[in-house]
């Protein structure tokens, strides 16, 4: 089992920290073909109209559609959640649409209103997860399929659609490795299938 | 060193910039280009850097409605210069609401000898440093991402290079200095003990380390990088091209692809001319804004 993390920009070093702690196989990606070479995708946090232009120009669109098909699994964090959602507003952009939920863009305000928040999840129970909170956008919408495991203010923050899990905050900025241990389940179960 | 949940905000932000190109810009429609070109922030300015080296004159802060026209044409984030020392810029560019601010040689600085107290603030900072210690004095104060001063509006990258350069092979010796060597260290640097611990212990800076000042092509970008660097700023290299919106396209690209020369080669074909450089060297001693800054 090896991990790719999208890296194009953003903290995809940090993603790749975790998983080097964690003891897991990993690697940049920064060329559509190596998507045959894993079995997950991170999606850092960062800038999503960046990341959104260059998967357009370097012809990812279709591979990562492809990827997910295979049954490849993702793992969004902020602006990566931004990305595998299927509507964006604030201001509108498209979406790679693998995970049901809206998502408004910077939903917080601009870089004074970032924060730390502690709280507990569904998926883990205690102690509460460490969320740092980065101009970070907020999901308006979940679909019927989609699991919340973790919420900030009546607002979904972590969600589980199939193999695609999405934070809104950034788990790989914090030592809790939870979040990160999640995801890799996914990918086994799926490889497993 | 300080690391409550405010500093960790203001770092985070600065993480989010990594492997991305932040562009001098001074109106709604080079933001616009900008972030069409996949900038992962601008910078407001009056002025690019060029072009106050050459009017002359007390430079300072941009005005707010040229930096509240720039907020409101792009969703990146919008960064802004203050004077060194001038905190009461920085109290209003705080109270606007831009995402950084950068306390910045370019501009003409307000206090000879004291920089901002950045810790006293909720918005994150970036600082220009020539070598280890003034970048950890940064830090020391409070900012969250330090960047090499470069000669900017210079358009040569020589003195990126020398600066990037210097902070990284300090780092690299402070890391297999013996421990009790580390206070003389200190003193040398004129760095806080503390922060040369913490950059003896992990070989890097405790905050992301960016590259300014006379980056004018897709290679100059991927040399900082290659060097070391985790993002780059391009102030005059830009909009001072023949075609700003190509080469901004081409320096995204070099930036994401800075280690594969094949890539490079594809991102350094037709840009059209680049701005004009200066040699460095030529330049008198009171035209360098390197030197500012203490």
């Amino acid at each position: 089992m090896k991990i790719g993390v999208l890296a194009v920009q953003g903290d995809f070093a940090a993603h790749g920290r975790v998983l080097q702690q964690l003891g897991v196989p990993w690697c940049e990606v920064r060329h559509p073909e190596q998507l045959s070479e894993i079995s997950g995708l991170i999606l850092p946090g960062g800038e999503s109209t960046t990341m959104l232009k260059f998967l357009f120009e370097e012809g990812f669109l279709e591979p990562l559609q492809d990827f997910a098909r295979r049954g490849g699994a993702f793992f969004g964090t902020c602006a990566g959640a931004i990305l595998l959602a299927r509507e964006v507003t604030n201001p509108r952009q498209p979406s790679l649409g693998l995970l049901d939920i809206s998502v408004q863009r910077n939903a917080y305000g601009r870089q004074i209103n970032s924060f730390v928040d502690r709280a507990l999840s569904s998926a883990f129970g205690p102690p509460p997860l460490e969320m740092v909170y980065i101009r970070a956008p907020i999901i308006t919408r979940v679909g019927p399929g989609v699991d919340v495991l973790a919420e900030h203010g009546g607002h979904p923050v972590l969600v589980e659609q199939g193999r695609c899990l999405a934070a809104t905050f950034h788990p790989e900025l914090t030592e809790d490795r939870r979040v990160h241990q999640r995801f890799l389940q996914l990918v086994e179960a799926a490889s497993a299938r | 060193m300080i690391m409550d949940d405010l500093f960790r905000v203001k770092v985070g932000l600065a993480e989010m910039l990594k492997g991305g190109v932040i562009m001098d810009v001074t109106n709604a429609e080079q933001a616009r280009i900008a972030e069409e070109a996949g900038a992962v922030a601008v910078m407001a300015l009056e002025r690019v850097p060029a072009d106050i080296r050459a009017q002359g004159g007390v430079a300072r802060m941009a005005s707010i409605k040229r930096i509240r026209e720039i907020m409101e044409a792009v969703s990146i984030p919008v960064m802004a210069k203050v004077r060194i020392g001038h905190f009461v810029e920085a109290q209003i560019l705080q109270e606007l609401g831009v995402d950084f601010i950068d306390e910045s040689e370019v501009l003409t600085p307000a206090d000879e000898e004291h920089h901002i107290d950045k810790h006293r603030f909720k918005v994150p900072f970036v600082c220009g440093a020539r070598d280890l210690g003034e970048a950890l004095r940064r830090i020391g104060e409070g900012a969250a991402m330090i960047r090499t001063k470069g000669e900017a509006g210079s358009g040569n990258i020589v003195e990126a290079v020398r600066h990037l350069r210097s902070v990284m092979d300090a780092i690299r010796r402070l890391t297999v200095l013996p421990k009790e060597e580390l206070m003389a260290e200190s003193k040398r640097l004129g760095a806080p003990y503390e922060l040369v611990q913490w950059v003896a212990e992990h070989g890097r800076l405790p905050v992301p380390n960016f590259a300014a000042g006379g980056i004018a092509t897709p290679a100059d970008a991927a040399l900082c990088m290659q060097l070391g660097a985790e993002a780059v700023f391009v102030g005059s290299g830009i909009f001072k091209s023949e075609d700003p919106a190509r080469r901004a396209r081409a320096i995204v690209k070099a930036v994401t692809y800075y280690n594969d020369p094949k890539m490079l080669l594809e991102a350094s074909e037709e840009l059209g001319e680049p701005m004009r450089g200066l040699d460095v060297s030529r330049l008198a001693k009171e035209e360098l804004l390197q030197t500012r800054g203490w």
